[in-house]
């Protein structure tokens, strides 16, 4: 489950436990501003050892632990 | 071969701070500040243009660099406020320099003009000889109009900044600059006419923490130089926590990212030479010094500068 590492590292960058649904959204419910995405979209292509293109960055992408869950099993 | 010669600014005499913009806006001055970290900005008088403050910080430059108007070539005006469709405020800036020699061209560009006008100055320096670039904002008149967003319009505040570039001398020389574009992203930050400002702050603020740092290292590294190397960055005062966030990327402390964020908010194209003239104690000879912006375009880039 991808979503499981995914929630421990934004918890990691949040500085607080990710108590939200999968589908739910990250921003919206205060856990990642426009700043902590940054970090968790680094966090991430080290994690996984991908690259985020330019074109790729876009908050959307990132929104929920599925979507990102999603957009990485896509990069693999 | 460009110099850069000396700095101008000009900030209106208008204070405006968190307490006055929150009762406007409708929200707390607290969340203004933890926000951005803006705790005031300045202001235009209403008949105040943008051509006016900017030719206020040209003769400022021009006095500390002592060159005359009339020596100018070339007068580059960067500003996303104009009031005008056309014609854009350097004719009028050079009319009221009496640089009666220069050729006065505009540079339509919010937040990274000025960047992008010295990579220009950079470029027609041979020619021009002597050129004055100068960005002017005048962001009230926009952002403190109906529509009024409260996330937008607390950030913005007036003011123009100068600086005089020369193909022969001046204290600190250019030795590289690296400019991007991503028009792809062109709506996510933009101005309409008769419109609020549109900004996707997530969108803004994720690529310029990504961008803005590999433009550095990219100017850097062509130099040979690292991060570390630099004495100085001064770049387009967006925001505070953007500032401390692109530091962070780079490994370098916060407080070599110069910062007047405090005290005028984000004057937009106007910052970043704002900043230089504030700074202007450094460019001692042999010290590095970046020149970075990002903004509406999306454009951005950094631009290296060596002190002589």
């Amino acid at each position: 489950m991808k979503q499981k590492r995914i929630s421990e590292l934004v918890a990691w960058i949040a500085k607080k436990p990710v108590n939200i649904g999968t589908d739910e959204s990250l921003f919206e419910s205060g856990l990642l501003d426009s700043f902590a995405l940054t970090d968790l979209v680094s966090a991430l292509e080290k994690e996984y050892n991908i690259h985020v293109p330019d074109g790729d960055l876009n908050p959307r992408k990132f929104d929920t632990l599925d979507k990102i869950a999603e957009y990485i099993e896509a990069k693999q | 071969m460009a110099y850069l010669r000396g700095f101008g600014k000009y900030l209106p005499e208008r204070v405006v701070d968190n307490v006055e913009m929150a009762a406007l806006l409708g929200v707390e001055p607290d969340w203004i500040r933890e926000m951005s970290g803006i705790e005031a900005r300045r202001f235009a008088r209403a008949d105040e243009s943008v051509a006016e403050m900017a030719a206020a910080a040209g003769v400022e430059a021009l006095e500390r660099s002592g060159v005359a108007a009339t020596e100018l070539g070339l007068i580059l005006v960067a500003s996303g406020s104009s009031e005008r469709r056309f014609p854009g405020p350097a004719s009028e800036v050079q009319y009221r320099l009496g640089a009666t020699q220069a050729v006065a061209m505009d540079v339509p560009m919010a937040s990274a003009g000025a960047l992008f006008a010295l990579a220009q100055a950079e470029v027609w320096a041979l020619r021009a000889s002597k050129i004055l670039v100068v960005a002017a904002e005048k962001m009230s008149g926009v952002v403190m109009t109906q529509p009024m967003e409260a996330g937008t319009a607390m950030l913005f505040g007036d003011g123009a900044g100068a600086c005089v570039v020369d193909s022969q001398a001046g204290r600190a020389r250019i030795v590289d600059f690296e400019l991007g574009t991503d028009g792809a992203n062109a709506g996510e930050l933009k101005l309409e006419f008769g419109a609020a400002v549109h900004m996707n702050g997530r969108m803004v603020i994720l690529h310029a923490a990504r961008k803005v740092p590999a433009a550095i290292r990219t100017v850097l590294a062509r130099a040979g130089l690292e991060a570390t190397d630099v004495r100085m960055f001064l770049m387009h005062q967006a925001n505070a926590n953007l500032l401390a966030k692109i530091a962070q990327t780079l490994g370098v402390a916060v407080d070599k990212f110069y910062s007047n964020i405090a005290r005028y908010g984000n004057t937009s194209s106007a910052s970043m030479l704002i900043a230089a003239r504030e700074w202007d104690e450094g460019f001692a000879s042999g010290e590095k010094v970046v020149f970075a912006a990002f903004g509406a375009g999306f454009q951005w880039g950094a631009m290296l500068v060596e002190g002589v």
